[in-house]
């Protein structure tokens, strides 16, 4: 709420911490939740034919330690980084959003933070001494436990993290019952977990698939026993995930009755649910197939499709987390904290004084008759800039405009008149928190935009006019 | 006093986030403070440890066993840079929670390079594999083998520096409106003394931890590398460790000298040379080892690891102490301001709640007030908005208040531009009213 505002006017804000996100929801539900078992029951298959067909256990051991590399590369540099990457770049988009949610989760997070460390222990284990406790049974049997240990762990990470993202999806709680412990029992943790639980194993499966039918293209017979029993667990899985994408499919307008009902009568939102039906049918049911494909007709199946597969989960998967995002509007934190990183608390004050006069970072603190361009820029950047560019790839504010008015100039009262009412009929749009002269100078400076759009850079290119100026001194120290 | 100094100086107050610190302030300072070394010494390792590879590869070049030697070097840093990622957690989340304002600013006024922190050490990371796997692959393209460590090893040169600035510049909110973005971030006076010590620190962490590395029994050195002698390379490191000391002795006072005065008082300065009287212990020792008798080498090393670790202890805990020392009176503003606001905030708000004079009973239908309230972002009643006017709508359903009630339920898209968002969750009976008013505009 009172930061210098990071901003990036090209791909937006929000684009930033979405790649970051999904990447590493991806890898995590693919890599390390889902794969972390498959791996472990390839090994116990080559475990279990140690004594009597050495030469085929091998083969396993060794098809399980191939698939095991190529996560362990993923998840220790690109999976393990882009976590390390959400919390850098909430701390830029939303500080005010994250510091809060950081002093109510601050436990949840350190527990987190414990079993996170333990399965990175256990991977490096897992990963390192694979050739080492090889020499016996005994060894062998004391590795295959490592591999079942760090398939739990990961899971245990996902079902504590889906708790924190279960609260904050369950708005309006935010303000009664503030406590980790609500996370787990709100009513869309278990439907989450469900839903994540066998959509993860389904993808490590495909994924397993996948390096399998490119690492035994010399070995057919291999292949055939192989791909047999990934697409089992593949068939098993599958099925399971799209009940639970249905089932949480039914529990998002659920968890809203009460809470956003006005969040269903808005058509971006019907247009995203209404395309999961047909996006879980398209995704699971190529999984599925090329499962069975792989099963029956082990020698033909391509490893392309299994391939475009993944992919397509992967899309299912980030469709759920756009849903899920889009779900918290117009709030960050349920009922008391807009997108915009205002406390809904903080909105009389400031409609009553403005937005400039309590910020910190701005060039002046009062729009004047002089200054209407600069401070509706700086209006732009506090109460705008979160979710929108000005011009640029990602929702930007001349597009929205252009949509609604058209291309004619724009008259400061149409502006104004959304503005001012955006919140009743776009329900997710946070109410506009300033007051009546700011967004006369928000008005001008969108209308300078129309006209000569301009890129606005935020606090890391420190070009002055978003902090004090030299020669203005500080107002706010009294 | 030192309160009136920094109302007198332009430096930006903040409020601070008006929730209670989840754990006592001194748990989570002594998280991030025990936390931030073992997560420091992680690093220490990796950097320390990328450098020694690339010196013994580069010694490998004439002759065959220091590239052996790298290899195994090179076998650490996967470890230790796994652990350095996520021991960084910890102090991370603590220095959020304690810290808040003063590291998000930091993080802010940097950010672009603060994001770039997590591509460019992916980079790093996968330099690393690609160099330690591919390894026997590359062995007749050496020049492209150690280009890809010393790319990794360049970036990890680089990375510190954005920490660094960002620690640095969390400290000083004096700082906060002049600063232009991270390059003149960077140059404030106490960065690049830090960086200096933390490189000496990693040179003289990962001597020791090699010296003990190859010094374990089980670690067959004489079978892997017939041309060397292990006690030539386990002497070797320990003089790495010791120059990196003894540089550390030149270094420090530079960054004493340089820190800005208003944090430093007595209690930093009484743990800083506490510990760097310890180190001088812990430097005898690894004299002793470094010039005495083959036959007794190593009978130090525990005891100069522990007063290491020792040392690691006050350093730490005496940049806390500077820390809290500079920001803690304005931490102190910090609260009074946020304080003044969440009063401003309540008065607002009890202002807000007191019931209104006259100007709501203006509109005369109950329909009108409903329009008032859903409508007007996209409708005005004789002027096209965004959607048509009500008067040209109040034409089009003349006689068929059903058909008006249908579309603003589920409305259709007829025009150009955005279609019409379903009304549907206002009920029917505001439905109703809101369309009757529409049909009385029909004159």
């Amino acid at each position: 709420m009172d930061f210098p505002i990071f901003h990036l006017d090209f791909i937006g804000n929000r684009a930033l911490i979405a790649i970051i996100a999904v990447l590493h929801a991806v890898i995590n539900h693919a890599l390390a939740v889902g794969l972390m078992p498959v791996v472990a029951m390839l090994e116990i298959k080559g475990f279990r034919l140690l004594k009597t067909n050495p030469e085929l256990a091998e083969k396993w051991d060794a098809l399980a330690y191939r698939i095991l590399f190529v996560a362990f590369l993923i998840t220790t540099t690109i999976g393990a980084m882009t976590g390390v990457g959400i919390w850098f770049s909430a701390s830029l988009v939303n500080p005010a959003s994250i510091a809060s949610l950081i002093r109510v989760f601050f436990g949840a997070w350190f527990v987190e933070w414990l079993v996170f460390v333990t399965e990175v222990v256990l991977i490096l284990f897992y990963f390192l001494t694979w050739k080492k406790l090889k020499a016996n049974l005994l060894q062998k049997f004391k590795h295959v436990k490592y591999g079942l240990f760090l398939s739990f762990f990961s899971w245990i990470t996902m079902a504590i993290i889906v708790s924190i993202l279960s609260f904050m999806m369950d708005t309006g709680n935010w303000n009664n019952d503030r406590t980790f412990l609500y996370g787990f029992l709100n009513p869309v943790y278990l439907p989450q977990l469900f839903f994540r639980t066998p959509l993860a194993m389904t993808m490590g499966g495909m994924i397993a698939m996948f390096l399998t039918l490119i690492y035994t293209r010399k070995d057919l017979e291999f292949r055939k026993v192989a791909l047999r029993s990934i697409s089992k667990w593949v068939l098993i899985w599958g099925p399971l995930a799209a009940a639970g994408a249905m089932l949480y499919y039914y529990m998002i307008p659920k968890s809203l009755v009460g809470n956003l009902p006005v969040a269903m009568g808005t058509l971006e939102f019907q247009n995203w649910y209404s395309q999961i039906v047909v996006i879980v049918i398209v995704a699971i049911g190529l999984v599925i197939g090329m499962a069975n494909w792989s099963y029956f007709r082990p020698q033909t199946a391509p490893a392309w499709l299994a391939g475009v597969s993944i992919l397509l989960v992967v899309g299912l998967m980030g469709h759920f987390e756009r849903l899920r995002e889009f779900i918290r509007k117009p709030y960050v934190i349920g009922e008391y904290m807009y997108s915009n990183g205002l406390r809904v608390e903080d909105y009389p004050l400031l409609q009553r004084d403005g937005v400039l006069k309590h910020a910190n970072f701005v060039a002046s603190k009062e729009v004047t008759d002089d200054n209407m361009l600069e401070a509706g820029r700086d209006v732009f950047i506090l109460t705008c800039s979160r979710c929108h560019t000005t011009n640029g790839a990602v929702n930007p504010m001349t597009g929205k405009f252009t949509d609604m008015f058209g291309t004619k100039p724009w008259e400061t009262a149409q502006l104004k008149g959304y503005i001012k009412n955006m919140h009743s009929a776009r329900y997710f749009m946070p109410p506009f928190p300033g007051n009546d002269r700011e967004l006369d100078a928000l008005c001008a400076y969108i209308k300078e935009l129309q006209t000569n759009p301009q890129p606005v850079s935020g606090a890391q290119d420190g070009l002055g006019f978003n902090k004090p100026k030299p020669s203005q001194p500080v107002a706010a120290v009294r | 006093m030192f309160l009136n100094i920094l109302l007198q100086t332009q430096t930006i107050v903040q409020k601070d986030i008006p929730l209670p610190l989840p754990v006592p302030e001194w748990v989570l300072v002594v998280v991030l403070v025990s936390m931030f070394l073992v997560h420091i010494l992680f690093i220490n390792f990796m950097v320390g440890g990328s450098i020694l590879t690339l010196v013994y590869q580069l010694l490998g070049l004439r002759k065959p066993d220091y590239d052996k030697l790298a290899y195994e070097v090179a076998q650490t840093i996967t470890v230790n840079k796994s652990m350095a990622v996520v021991m960084g957690i910890a102090p991370l989340l603590a220095i959020n929670t304690v810290y808040t304002t003063y590291f998000y600013t930091a993080n802010a006024l940097t950010g672009l390079m603060w994001i770039l922190i997590i591509p460019l050490v992916t980079i790093a990371f996968l330099l690393l594999y690609a160099h330690k796997f591919l390894w026997h692959k590359l062995d007749n393209n050496k020049f492209l083998h150690i280009s890809i460590l010393a790319t990794a090893v360049a970036i990890f040169l680089f990375v510190p520096l954005i920490f660094l600035t960002n620690v640095n510049l969390m400290m000083f909110p004096d700082k906060w409106s002049v600063v232009e973005g991270f390059l003149s971030a960077l140059v404030l006076p106490n960065v690049f003394p830090r960086y200096l010590h933390f490189l000496n620190a990693c040179m003289a962490a990962s001597g020791l931890l090699l010296v003990w590395y190859f010094g374990r029994k089980d670690f067959d050195f004489e079978e892997k590398f017939p041309m060397l002698s292990r006690y030539n390379v386990r002497k070797n490191l320990y003089t790495v460790t010791f120059y990196g000391s003894v540089v550390q002795f030149l270094v420090g006072p530079i960054v004493l000298v340089t820190l800005p005065s208003q944090g430093l008082g007595w209690n930093v300065l009484l743990v800083i040379f506490t510990g760097a009287s310890i180190a001088i212990v812990a430097m005898v020792w690894l004299w002793k080892e470094i010039t005495g008798p083959a036959a007794q080498f190593g009978r130090h090393f525990t005891k100069i690891a522990l007063t290491m670790g020792v040392v690691v202890l006050f350093m730490g805990s005496g940049r806390q102490l500077y820390r809290s020392n500079v920001i803690d009176p304005h931490r102190k503003l910090v609260a009074k301001k946020t304080a003044e606001y969440e009063k401003l905030v309540k008065e607002a708000q009890a202002e807000a709640l007191k019931p209104k004079t006259t100007e709501t009973a203006a509109a005369t239908h109950p329909g009108e007030a409903i329009f008032q309230m859903n409508c007007v972002a996209c409708h005005q009643v004789n002027d096209k908005l965004v959607g048509p006017s009500m008067v040209e709508a109040a034409g089009i359903y003349k006689g068929n208040l059903d058909g008006l009630m249908g579309w603003i339920r589920q409305p259709g898209k007829k025009r150009e531009g955005p279609a019409m968002p379903a009304q549907a969750h206002l009920g029917d009976d505001k439905i109703k009213q809101v369309a009757e008013w529409v049909l009385t505009l029909n004159k």
